[in-house]
């Protein structure tokens, strides 16, 4: 039966019905929801791997072993798995092994936009593109056949707008095939005399998928009007669609590595203007051009950002609707610390401190925004601990007593464990402050290897991170309770202050997990309020100012106490001793 | 066939996306095809959240663009008047008059505009404005401001009250029917 179906869930779906047995992935948006859904199905083993390197190594595995294996992941995830990607475009695959991985254009929640379609060409891999559910589920199974019948791992591209966009699907059966693992050490050892073996069989392999491209159903005209052609892929198509109609002729590529050269020869040969419309990187247009055809594209288009309706029928030439305006300036919104965030304490005491705070990625980002504003560098996943490194290794005694690394607990599991391994080893006196908040908060609350529980929710093996850190060599390991401002302090300024590298472990579970119980809400004591607004600096949703006082907010508040160890006045009190 | 786009927008957290996927849901038992589109991540964490629903006998694009949307359903009054532009020409805002200080309203930086329903009004813009949170505490639950919008939404649509009632039971947990229906017709009888 017809249903309306998360674009992730429909790869999701795609992957059942093609048979998948095993699925290894990280989380990171806008990529979570493949493997979450697909963890529905009893019949595929489904898992949270520490990194997407290690995902995709585990697929890989896995399709050796015989089974047909998927890993997913977002645009960034896919530069930390680049190594074991590289390689297995040589080493090919057993059973068909499929990446799924989520790029970001517009960087809804992102720290870059870059354009996975590089990848692809990089690693000589095939890689589709889905512009819809539908077509979700389809390229998923697609991609397991033409991964098998090439012998390569596919990508599957998806995007923002068809991850988390609903569109109609058809649900049909499931197929399991397998095959046999069979020792093959000339194939699967990639070392030097065998690798260059393998690479000339990569090479007629990408000429293979081209004549395949040629005539791929996923690479699909549709004839218009020939004053103009349009080639396109991914979300744009749905714009240009929606923009054109059937007005204009279209090239829609579903498949995006290799391009063919036949087909947009032809095509070209069959209109009069030839625009590329893709969002980010002009690789379609780039890879026209060569052919040595005119082409349009990037000059009348965006290379940042991602595009709607109005920005492709702007750029060809077409009116654009208005809306209605107000002269009043509207206050943005930003996203903030939750109300009760374990994060707020932490960083309330490291601004104090006047400390400087080099960060990575999780919800504590949000530490960089005000009244906090506490963390002055995020890049990426693990990289406040080698930054930090690097940093006091310069600075020596100018920083060593006042920057600290800040990481969650499942970025610290990603990779942040090397980057503490290097201050282990190298010794830079570097303070490094895990938060954890036991869980992955910021991709909506995933395990990871400290929580000791699997994607399913059963028990599973569970880290300890003080015995890891004090294996790794260090002397100074301390818990802290980010609620308590006086303790974090304290402890702080000891570590900051002794001699030798050290850990804090700032622990205290999201706010926003279930099994989490809540005090009752404070309340502002209007006569002792002297409105001197120190609750302010924490950055509270829950808490404002009105008429010169305090007030909380008692459906957002959970009544964490943080603001009241900051009033003088002891002005907040429980609703519960009302 | 008849086509639309319906936006529905709020702050991160007071569930919007129960909302777009309760009309996700009617849309396509009426037989249209349907795009949802949503927003996860980090801007869920208490920031600007839009969901753009779109329907018609066939669908392409998963957005909706400045002037386009038939109807701006919105949580909060600020983010009403945020996604004011998207409204198309006599369309209609469908508003919560709940107020949320968003983070530079609350440390001063900026202020939250007074009258905005009357300022929308003035800029032409047809706005229905109640106080559903009111009307979602007499139904049971302040969570329930979701159904009090779409009852009052179901105003504008020529859709028999069945279909309505159908989807809220295909997408509302059983032990909250009820209360739900409850705060649905509330915000259907709200003038």
């Amino acid at each position: 039966m017809k249903q309306l179906m998360l674009g992730n869930k429909a790869v999701a779906r795609g992957l059942y019905e093609a048979g998948v047995c095993f699925i290894s992935s990280y989380p990171g948006t806008p990529s979570t929801e493949i493997t979450e859904e697909a963890a529905k199905y009893d019949e595929i083993y489904c898992e949270w791997a520490p990194n997407e390197k290690v995902a995709m190594e585990s697929a890989f595995g896995a399709c050796l072993a015989g089974k047909r294996a998927f890993c997913g992941m977002k645009h960034v995830g896919l530069n930390v798995a680049a190594d074991p990607l590289f390689t297995m475009s040589y080493t090919g695959v057993n059973a068909g092994l499929v990446i799924g991985v989520a790029d970001d254009a517009g960087m809804h929640s992102s720290q870059n936009e870059q354009d996975s379609r590089h990848h692809a060409i990089a690693a000589k891999v095939p890689m589709l593109e889905p512009s819809d559910s539908a077509e979700a589920k389809e390229f998923a199974a697609l991609a397991f056949e033409l991964s098998e019948k090439y012998d390569t791992p596919v990508l599957l591209k998806m995007c923002t707008r068809v991850s988390h966009s609903q569109s109609v699907v058809e649900p049909g059966e499931r197929t399991v095939p397998s095959k046999e693992y069979e020792k093959d050490i000339a194939k699967y050892v990639m070392m030097p005399g065998f690798a260059k073996k393998r690479h000339p069989i990569v090479e007629e392999r990408t000429k293979a998928l081209i004549e395949y491209a040629e005539s791929a159903p996923v690479n699909r005209v549709e004839m218009g009007a020939t004053e103009l052609g349009i080639i396109t892929d991914s979300t744009s198509y749905q714009y240009v669609k929606e923009v054109f109609g059937d007005s204009v002729s279209v090239l829609k590529l579903g498949m995006t590595n290799p391009l063919p050269v036949k087909l947009i020869k032809s095509f070209a040969e069959a209109v009069d203007r030839l625009v590329v419309v893709e969002e980010l990187d002009p690789i379609i247009e780039n890879h026209v051009r060569t052919l040595g055809i005119p082409v349009e594209g990037k000059n009348i288009l965006p290379m940042i950002d991602e595009f709607s309706q109005s920005i492709v029928a702007k750029a060809l030439g077409k009116e654009v609707p208005e809306g209605y305006s107000i002269e009043d300036a509207i206050p943005g919104r930003p996203p903030v610390m939750c109300a009760g965030c374990p994060h707020r304490g932490l960083f309330y005491t490291l601004k104090k401190n006047k400390c400087t705070v080099l960060g990575d990625i999780g919800c504590y980002t949000l530490g960089a925004v005000q009244p906090l504003a506490a963390i002055e560098m995020t890049l990426c996943m693990g990289a406040s601990i080698g930054a930090t490194h690097g940093f006091n290794k310069i600075l020596g005694q100018k920083s060593e007593g006042k920057t600290v690394a800040v990481i969650g607990d499942s970025t610290f599991m990603h990779s942040g464990m090397t980057g503490l391994a290097n201050v282990a080893y190298n010794q830079s006196n570097s303070t490094v402050i895990i938060l954890d908040n036991s869980i992955t908060g910021m991709t909506g609350h995933q395990q990871n290897p400290t929580t000791g529980y699997n994607i399913k929710g059963d028990p599973a093996g569970k880290i300890d991170l003080e015995a890891l850190c004090r294996a790794m060599g260090f002397n100074r390991v301390r818990v802290v309770d980010p609620y308590n401002l006086k303790e974090c302090d304290a402890v702080l300024k000891e570590e900051l202050a002794a001699a030798e590298p050290s850990v804090i472990i700032s622990r205290r579970p999201c706010a926003l997990l279930k099994y989490v119980k809540h005090k009752a809400p404070l309340f502002v004591d209007t006569d002792k309020c002297i409105g001197c607004k120190s609750c302010m600096r924490i950055g509270c949703p829950a808490i404002s100012i009105k008429d010169g006082k305090a007030r909380v907010d008692a459906t957002l508040c959970v009544g964490c106490g943080v603001c009241s160890q900051l009033c003088p006045t002891d002005s907040f009190k429980s609703s519960a001793d009302k | 066939m008849k086509s639309g786009n319906i936006m529905i927008v709020g702050v991160g957290g007071q569930g919007s996306l129960l909302a777009s996927k309760l009309l996700g849901h009617l849309l396509l038992s009426q037989g249209y095809d349907v795009k949802v589109s949503e927003v996860h991540g980090m801007s869920q964490r208490g920031g600007s959240v839009v969901t753009y629903v779109r329907y018609g006998e066939k669908v392409y694009s998963p957005v909706i663009d400045k002037g386009e949307a038939d109807f701006i359903v919105s949580f909060e009054l600020l983010e009403a008047a945020r996604w004011l532009p998207f409204l198309k020409k006599d369309g209609q805002i469908v508003t919560n008059t709940q107020q949320i200080d968003p983070m530079p309203v609350i440390t001063g930086a900026a202020v939250y505009p007074e009258n905005l329903v009357e300022k929308m009004q003035k800029s032409g813009a047809k706005v229905d404005a109640l106080d559903c949170l009111q009307l979602a505490e007499k139904a049971g639950s302040a969570k329930a401001v979701n159904l009090v919008l779409l009852g009052r939404l179901s105003h504008y649509f020529d859709l028999p009250e069945q279909a309505w009632m159908t989807s809220i039971e295909a997408i509302v947990p059983a032990k909250f029917q009820e209360m739900n229906k409850k705060a649905f017709d509330l915000g259907k009888a709200a003038s």
